[in-house]
């Protein structure tokens, strides 16, 4: 028998042919997704960067909404996206932990999973139909902050409950047995183990969140979001609940729709600070997050 | 009878009982003395017949289980064994659909009752599982854990919680590896130390009876001497069930031993008497390794 070469067979040399290839589409698929987001960003900023400035994001529209800054729009999102966020997070969160921590197996929660589950999926203009009758209408607040940012915050609620219930399902049960089993009761061991467990999950699907809020134009558009509203720039709360206010998404859809002789390079403007913002806000909840995880108890 | 340690004479079980602590535990000296010889057996099972959803896990186990000793289930996979540990602090009805007939006693109280309240009873009842599963905190804080759950905020006053750990690691025989390091994370700690401080968890909460779900199946060889002599030493002060694959363990380790098969126990006696006499052909053929 002859003492082995250890050099590669025609089978070897061809599985190494399957890896070369099979390692350059996955790395291909990468750069598909990163190239077209980088171009995006960097044809927003420069298009959009002429215009940009301090006295830009704090200065009301005027000339209508050819020139002056975007400030009363900027605050709107802030507006609609903190209420939306500070209804839909703790009641997502809350309905998940009851969803996985205690509700049995049976047909009733399967129905619940399939229609949060489905209701994830519902276009946004179905969720703005809904809030323009169930909040505007029905309910009489009328279009305002507080109609649009409810409306925002139904529509961000299945996510919500979806990403937290993935979160949750993630903590080992043998963390829960151990609880169980020194006769900790179940909100015992949700809150002692498995929400400090699953909290940065719970948080990333929360922060994804922010984004869409901040994004959605149908929900608020006959919710609560106008053309153009001018407010002072000068307070720190320059909205009421029951205003209706600017919305950076609303204002950048109206400004390339309905404005005419605008500025070019204002959309792009208005897009690059849409960004910024949701980059912002999604910064702060990171950090948020990195801080609790470093936390010993939570 | 090789593998039986030498220390303990045959005996019978009321004789065991009547021992003030076992020989072969040197670290027994710091614990409590262990409660009074009982006259009644600490655990009892009349007429027990479990289901999950349309199976039937438990066919009238119907057993006895002597104070302060250490006995052992075997039997092979799916026998329920581990059936019949979880029903003694009820975590069964945790795990999903599960009907219960029958009662079992615990010191005399039936903890079908509908008075129980199963908090109380899981602190009394305390169980240890396959894998180690300490909690992703310090090891100062696994140890009272259940302190923290189950006592008033003022109890817990600093010395009262240092005290605790120090004496439940000093229990298991963790405390002079540890003692500088309890803010350490317990995830960290080798499995056989894991594995230890999740029986000195059970500790502070003063319990009565400790469930071993194969304890030492994730362990080597060392890590399993050491929890079997740990087993020892707890000996006496809890009654202690373990469920074990591994028939030589269960030769070593208890006093009794009950073969179950199908959901029904088939044989229950003394652990040296079944092993070398089976009354029953089929604990016979199994503790033989003709199927498993």
């Amino acid at each position: 028998m002859n003492p082995p070469t250890f050099t590669a067979t025609p089978l070897v040399r061809r599985k190494l042919r399957q890896e070369r290839l099979a390692r350059a589409v996955l790395a291909g698929m990468v750069l598909a997704m990163v190239l077209p987001l980088a171009a995006i960003i960097a044809y927003l900023v420069v298009q959009g960067a002429p215009l940009i400035s301090w006295s830009f994001l704090t200065q009301n529209p005027s000339n209508g909404m050819r020139a002056g800054g975007i400030w009363s729009a900027l605050v709107g999102t802030i507006y609609l996206v903190v209420i939306a966020l500070l209804v839909s997070a703790p009641v997502g969160v809350l309905c998940a932990v009851y969803l996985n921590e205690y509700a049995r197996e049976n047909w009733f929660t399967r129905l619940i999973h399939l229609a949060v589950v489905n209701l994830a999926g519902v276009p946004s203009i179905v969720h703005a139909l809904f809030g323009l009758g169930a909040f505007v209408l029905f309910a009489g607040i009328g279009r305002s902050i507080l109609a649009a940012a409810l409306t925002l915050a139904i529509m961000t609620l299945p996510v919500v409950i979806a990403s937290t219930k993935e979160a949750l399902a993630a903590v080992p049960m043998s963390f829960r047995e151990a609880c169980w089993n020194v006769g900790a009761s179940r909100w015992q061991t949700i809150w002692k183990v498995v929400l400090p467990n699953s909290i940065s999950g719970i948080l990333t699907g929360v922060i994804l969140q922010v984004s869409r809020t901040a994004g959605e134009t149908a929900p608020i558009m006959f919710t609560g979001a106008v053309f153009l509203k001018k407010i002072h720039d000068d307070t720190l709360f320059p909205y009421a609940l029951t205003d209706q206010c600017m919305a950076l998404s609303m204002h950048l859809y109206t400004v390339t729709t309905q404005v005419t002789n605008a500025p070019e390079a204002l959309p792009y403007a208005i897009a690059v600070v849409l960004l910024g913002a949701v980059l912002l806000v999604n910064a702060a909840a990171i950090l948020l997050r990195g801080l609790l995880r470093s936390r010993k108890k939570w | 009878m090789a593998d039986l340690d030498p220390n303990r004479p045959d005996r019978s079980p009321a004789a065991d009982a009547d021992r003030p602590s076992p020989p072969n535990a040197p670290t027994s000296r710091h614990l409590n003395p262990p409660p009074p010889a009982p006259l009644a057996p600490s655990i009892t099972a009349r007429a027990l017949n479990l289901w999950y959803a349309g199976f039937q896990a438990l066919h009238d186990v119907t057993v006895d289980i002597q104070h302060g000793l250490i006995t052992s289930l075997i039997g092979p996979s799916g026998c329920g064994k581990t059936t019949l540990l979880r029903c003694l602090n009820r975590v069964n009805e945790r795990y999903g659909y599960v009907t219960t007939r029958g009662e079992i006693r615990i010191l005399g109280k039936n903890i079908y009752d509908p008075d129980v309240s199963l908090i109380e009873l899981r602190k009394s009842v305390g169980m240890v599982f396959q894998r180690p599963n300490p909690l992703p905190i310090s090891v100062y804080e696994n140890v009272v854990f259940g302190l923290r759950i189950h006592k008033e905020r003022a109890e817990l006053t600093r010395a009262n919680l240092d005290e605790a750990v120090e004496k439940a690691l000093t229990e298991v025989g963790l405390w002079n590896d540890l003692k500088d390091r309890l803010g350490q994370k317990a995830t960290g700690l080798q499995l056989e130390q894991q594995q230890k401080l999740c029986i000195a968890r059970l500790l502070p909460l003063k319990p009565q009876v400790i469930l071993m779900d194969e304890p030492c199946s994730a362990l080597d060889v060392e890590g399993t001497r050491a929890i079997e002599e740990l087993m020892f030493a707890l000996k006496g002060h809890y009654t202690i069930l373990i469920v074990t694959h591994n028939m030589a363990q269960a030769r070593r380790v208890s006093d009794e031993c009950i073969f179950m098969l199908m959901g029904k126990i088939i044989e229950h006696r003394r652990t040296e008497e079944l092993f070398l006499n089976p009354r029953h052909p089929k604990t016979a053929e199994y503790i033989e390794g003709r199927y498993g």
